[in-house]
Protein backbone atom coordinates (compact mmCIF):
# COMPACT_ATOMS: atom_id res chain seq x y z
CA UNK A 1 0.00 0.00 0.00
CA UNK A 2 1.24 3.48 -0.90
CA UNK A 3 0.28 6.56 1.13
CA UNK A 4 -0.02 9.86 -0.76
CA UNK A 5 0.11 13.21 1.04
CA UNK A 6 -0.63 11.47 4.33
CA UNK A 7 -4.20 11.10 3.12
CA UNK A 8 -4.84 9.02 0.00
CA UNK A 9 -4.06 5.31 -0.35
CA UNK A 10 -3.15 3.38 -3.48
CA UNK A 11 -2.60 -0.36 -3.87
CA UNK A 12 1.07 -1.00 -4.70
CA UNK A 13 1.88 -2.88 -7.92
CA UNK A 14 5.16 -4.36 -9.07
CA UNK A 15 7.22 -2.05 -11.31
CA UNK A 16 4.96 0.90 -10.56
CA UNK A 17 6.66 4.19 -11.47
CA UNK A 18 6.03 7.76 -10.35
CA UNK A 19 4.30 8.43 -13.69
CA UNK A 20 2.02 5.41 -13.17
CA UNK A 21 1.03 6.76 -9.76
CA UNK A 22 0.34 10.26 -11.08
CA UNK A 23 -1.80 8.80 -13.89
CA UNK A 24 -3.74 6.50 -11.55
CA UNK A 25 -4.40 9.30 -9.07
CA UNK A 26 -5.48 11.66 -11.84
CA UNK A 27 -2.95 14.37 -11.09
CA UNK A 28 -3.11 16.68 -14.07
CA UNK A 29 -1.25 19.64 -12.71
CA UNK A 30 1.59 20.49 -15.04
CA UNK A 31 3.63 21.95 -12.22
CA UNK A 32 4.10 19.61 -9.30
CA UNK A 33 6.81 18.54 -6.91
CA UNK A 34 6.98 14.84 -6.10
CA UNK A 35 8.78 13.15 -3.22
CA UNK A 36 9.12 9.44 -2.48
CA UNK A 37 9.98 8.64 1.13
CA UNK A 38 11.11 12.21 1.63
CA UNK A 39 13.42 12.36 -1.41
CA UNK A 40 12.62 14.67 -4.33
CA UNK A 41 12.06 12.95 -7.68
CA UNK A 42 13.28 15.11 -10.60
CA UNK A 43 10.70 15.51 -13.36
CA UNK A 44 12.80 13.68 -15.94
CA UNK A 45 12.79 10.61 -13.68
CA UNK A 46 8.98 10.26 -13.35
CA UNK A 47 8.75 7.58 -16.05
CA UNK A 48 11.60 5.46 -14.73
CA UNK A 49 11.59 5.90 -10.95
CA UNK A 50 10.01 2.85 -9.30
CA UNK A 51 7.96 3.30 -6.15
CA UNK A 52 8.64 0.76 -3.39
CA UNK A 53 5.79 -0.85 -1.50
CA UNK A 54 4.74 1.01 1.65
CA UNK A 55 6.18 4.23 0.26
CA UNK A 56 5.12 7.61 1.53
CA UNK A 57 4.64 9.82 -1.52
CA UNK A 58 4.21 13.58 -1.56
CA UNK A 59 2.60 15.28 -4.56
CA UNK A 60 2.50 19.04 -4.19
CA UNK A 61 0.93 21.39 -6.71
CA UNK A 62 3.00 24.50 -7.35
CA UNK A 63 0.67 27.48 -7.76
CA UNK A 64 1.70 30.86 -9.14
CA UNK A 65 2.06 33.64 -6.57
CA UNK A 66 4.68 34.91 -4.23
CA UNK B 1 22.11 43.65 28.70
CA UNK B 2 22.97 45.93 25.82
CA UNK B 3 20.17 48.23 24.66
CA UNK B 4 19.99 46.42 21.32
CA UNK B 5 19.33 43.11 23.07
CA UNK B 6 16.11 44.56 24.49
CA UNK B 7 14.64 44.11 21.00
CA UNK B 8 14.43 40.41 21.75
CA UNK B 9 13.60 40.38 25.47
CA UNK B 10 10.01 39.20 24.76
CA UNK B 11 11.13 36.43 22.37
CA UNK B 12 10.80 32.81 23.48
CA UNK B 13 13.63 32.19 25.98
CA UNK B 14 16.56 30.35 24.43
CA UNK B 15 15.56 30.85 20.80
CA UNK B 16 17.49 34.06 20.11
CA UNK B 17 20.76 32.44 21.22
CA UNK B 18 20.32 29.67 18.66
CA UNK B 19 18.91 31.78 15.83
CA UNK B 20 21.62 34.43 16.11
CA UNK B 21 24.12 31.82 14.90
CA UNK B 22 22.01 30.81 11.87
CA UNK B 23 21.86 31.95 8.25
CA UNK B 24 18.68 31.89 6.17
CA UNK B 25 18.69 32.37 2.39
CA UNK B 26 15.63 33.92 0.76
CA UNK B 27 15.06 33.55 -2.99
CA UNK B 28 12.95 36.53 -4.03
CA UNK B 29 12.04 39.72 -2.16
CA UNK B 30 8.37 40.03 -3.13
CA UNK B 31 5.30 39.29 -1.03
CA UNK B 32 6.65 36.09 0.47
CA UNK B 33 10.33 37.01 0.73
CA UNK B 34 10.02 40.51 2.16
CA UNK B 35 7.47 39.54 4.81
CA UNK B 36 9.33 36.36 5.78
CA UNK B 37 12.60 38.31 6.09
CA UNK B 38 11.01 40.82 8.45
CA UNK B 39 9.62 38.02 10.64
CA UNK B 40 13.04 36.36 10.80
CA UNK B 41 14.75 39.65 11.67
CA UNK B 42 12.33 40.15 14.58
CA UNK B 43 12.96 36.56 15.71
CA UNK B 44 16.65 37.35 16.03
CA UNK B 45 18.16 35.45 13.11
CA UNK B 46 21.88 36.14 12.70
CA UNK B 47 22.24 36.45 8.92
CA UNK B 48 19.89 36.73 5.96
CA UNK B 49 20.98 36.32 2.33
CA UNK B 50 18.50 37.94 -0.08
CA UNK B 51 18.47 37.72 -3.88
CA UNK B 52 16.15 39.63 -6.23
CA UNK B 53 16.64 41.39 -9.62
CA UNK B 54 13.66 43.78 -9.38
CA UNK B 55 12.98 47.33 -8.22
CA UNK B 56 10.04 48.33 -6.04
CA UNK B 57 6.91 49.31 -8.01
CA UNK B 58 3.70 50.93 -6.81
CA UNK B 59 1.80 47.70 -7.52
CA UNK B 60 3.99 45.91 -4.95
CA UNK B 61 2.77 48.01 -2.03
CA UNK B 62 -0.51 46.09 -1.64
CA UNK B 63 1.32 43.12 -0.12
CA UNK B 64 5.09 43.51 -0.02
CA UNK B 65 7.05 45.02 2.88
CA UNK B 66 7.85 48.30 1.15
CA UNK B 67 6.70 51.89 1.41
CA UNK B 68 5.98 54.78 -0.96
CA UNK B 69 9.48 56.20 -0.71
CA UNK B 70 10.91 52.78 -1.68
CA UNK B 71 9.36 52.96 -5.17
CA UNK B 72 12.13 52.88 -7.78
CA UNK B 73 14.72 51.46 -5.38
CA UNK B 74 16.22 48.00 -5.72
CA UNK B 75 14.14 45.63 -3.60
CA UNK B 76 17.32 44.23 -2.09
CA UNK B 77 18.42 47.71 -0.98
CA UNK B 78 15.01 48.74 0.37
CA UNK B 79 14.55 45.47 2.25
CA UNK B 80 18.08 45.61 3.67
CA UNK B 81 17.29 49.09 5.02
CA UNK B 82 14.06 47.92 6.67
CA UNK B 83 15.69 44.84 8.18
CA UNK B 84 18.55 46.87 9.67
CA UNK B 85 16.00 49.36 10.96
CA UNK B 86 14.52 46.50 13.00
CA UNK B 87 17.85 45.01 14.13
CA UNK B 88 21.05 46.95 13.34
CA UNK B 89 23.04 43.91 14.45
CA UNK B 90 21.58 41.72 11.70
CA UNK B 91 23.99 40.63 8.98
CA UNK B 92 22.26 41.13 5.62
CA UNK B 93 23.93 39.93 2.43
CA UNK B 94 22.02 41.23 -0.59
CA UNK B 95 22.39 40.36 -4.28
CA UNK B 96 20.64 42.47 -6.92
CA UNK B 97 20.75 39.73 -9.53
CA UNK B 98 18.58 36.95 -10.91
CA UNK B 99 19.03 33.66 -9.13
CA UNK B 100 19.93 30.88 -11.59
CA UNK B 101 20.83 27.21 -11.56
CA UNK B 102 24.40 28.36 -12.17
CA UNK B 103 24.81 30.81 -9.28
CA UNK B 104 22.64 29.22 -6.59
CA UNK B 105 25.51 27.16 -5.16
CA UNK B 106 27.82 30.12 -4.74
CA UNK B 107 25.17 32.50 -3.37
CA UNK B 108 23.58 30.15 -0.86
CA UNK B 109 26.43 27.87 0.20
CA UNK B 110 26.54 29.31 3.74
CA UNK B 111 22.80 29.12 4.36
CA UNK B 112 21.33 26.69 6.88
CA UNK B 113 18.07 26.62 4.93
CA UNK B 114 16.28 28.31 2.03
CA UNK B 115 12.96 30.10 1.88
CA UNK B 116 11.56 29.87 -1.66
CA UNK B 117 9.77 33.12 -2.40
CA UNK B 118 9.39 33.22 -6.18
CA UNK B 119 6.08 34.12 -7.82
CA UNK B 120 6.10 31.91 -10.93
CA UNK B 121 5.38 28.21 -10.43
CA UNK B 122 7.96 27.28 -13.08
CA UNK B 123 10.60 29.10 -11.06
CA UNK B 124 9.53 27.36 -7.86
CA UNK B 125 9.89 24.00 -9.65
CA UNK B 126 13.47 24.50 -10.85
CA UNK B 127 14.53 26.07 -7.57
CA UNK B 128 13.28 23.10 -5.53
CA UNK B 129 15.09 20.67 -7.86
CA UNK B 130 18.30 22.72 -7.85
CA UNK B 131 18.33 23.13 -4.07
CA UNK B 132 17.65 19.44 -3.42
CA UNK B 133 20.40 18.50 -5.89
CA UNK B 134 23.06 20.81 -4.46
CA UNK B 135 22.04 20.81 -0.79
CA UNK B 136 20.13 17.56 -0.15
CA UNK B 137 20.70 17.76 3.60
CA UNK B 138 19.41 21.32 4.01
CA UNK B 139 15.71 22.20 4.27
CA UNK B 140 13.82 24.27 1.69
CA UNK B 141 10.59 25.97 2.71
CA UNK B 142 8.26 26.78 -0.19
CA UNK B 143 5.08 28.78 -0.66
CA UNK B 144 2.36 27.49 -2.99
CA UNK B 145 -1.18 28.87 -3.12
CA UNK B 146 -1.66 32.20 -1.33
CA UNK B 147 -3.99 34.12 -3.63
CA UNK B 148 -7.52 35.42 -3.13
CA UNK B 149 -8.82 36.44 0.29
CA UNK B 150 -10.21 34.69 3.36
CA UNK B 151 -10.24 30.87 3.36
CA UNK B 152 -7.74 30.88 6.19
CA UNK B 153 -8.39 27.27 7.13
CA UNK B 154 -7.27 26.01 3.72
CA UNK B 155 -3.71 27.20 4.40
CA UNK B 156 -1.61 24.29 5.64
CA UNK B 157 1.93 23.00 6.00
CA UNK B 158 3.04 19.76 4.34
CA UNK B 159 6.45 18.28 5.05
CA UNK B 160 8.34 15.59 3.19
CA UNK B 161 11.98 14.96 3.99
CA UNK B 162 13.74 18.31 3.85
CA UNK B 163 10.98 19.90 1.75
CA UNK B 164 8.37 21.99 3.55
CA UNK B 165 5.40 23.39 1.62
CA UNK B 166 3.15 26.18 2.93
CA UNK B 167 -0.09 27.38 1.36
CA UNK B 168 -3.34 26.03 -0.07
CA UNK B 169 -1.67 24.47 -3.17
CA UNK B 170 -4.50 25.67 -5.42
CA UNK B 171 -5.17 29.39 -5.61
CA UNK B 172 -3.44 31.17 -8.50
CA UNK B 173 -2.25 34.78 -8.53
CA UNK B 174 -4.47 35.46 -11.55
CA UNK B 175 -7.38 35.72 -9.07
CA UNK B 176 -5.64 38.60 -7.28
CA UNK B 177 -3.52 38.86 -4.16
CA UNK B 178 -4.51 40.12 -0.70
CA UNK B 179 -1.92 41.41 1.76
CA UNK B 180 -3.25 39.39 4.70
CA UNK B 181 -3.23 36.04 2.92
CA UNK B 182 0.22 36.55 1.37
CA UNK B 183 1.61 37.60 4.74
CA UNK B 184 0.08 34.57 6.46
CA UNK B 185 1.92 32.20 4.12
CA UNK B 186 5.15 34.23 4.36
CA UNK B 187 4.92 34.04 8.13
CA UNK B 188 4.12 30.33 7.98
CA UNK B 189 7.38 29.92 6.07
CA UNK B 190 9.28 32.01 8.62
CA UNK B 191 7.65 30.11 11.45
CA UNK B 192 8.69 26.78 9.94
CA UNK B 193 12.24 28.12 9.48
CA UNK B 194 12.44 29.19 13.12
CA UNK B 195 11.15 25.83 14.33
CA UNK B 196 13.56 23.87 12.11
CA UNK B 197 16.55 25.97 13.18
CA UNK B 198 15.72 25.90 16.88
CA UNK B 199 14.90 22.18 16.90
CA UNK B 200 17.73 21.29 14.46
CA UNK B 201 15.58 19.49 11.90
CA UNK B 202 12.28 19.16 10.03
CA UNK B 203 9.45 17.44 11.85
CA UNK B 204 8.67 13.99 10.54
CA UNK B 205 5.56 14.14 8.40
CA UNK B 206 5.54 12.36 5.03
Amino acid sequence: MIIINNRDKLEWQKDMTVKDLLDKMGYKFSLITVTVNGILVPKEDYEDRPIPDNANVGVFHLAHGG
Amino acid sequence: MKDIDKIFERNVPGTREILSKKTVAIAGCGGLGSNAAVALARAGIGKIVIVDPDVVELSNLNRQYYFLDDVGKKKTDALTSHLLNINPGLNVESHFIELTKENICQLFKEADLLIEAFDKAESKAWLIEAWCTHFPDKPIICGSGLSGYGNTTTLTVQRSGNIVMCGDFETDMSMGLTSSRVAIVANMQANEAIEILVNAGVKECI
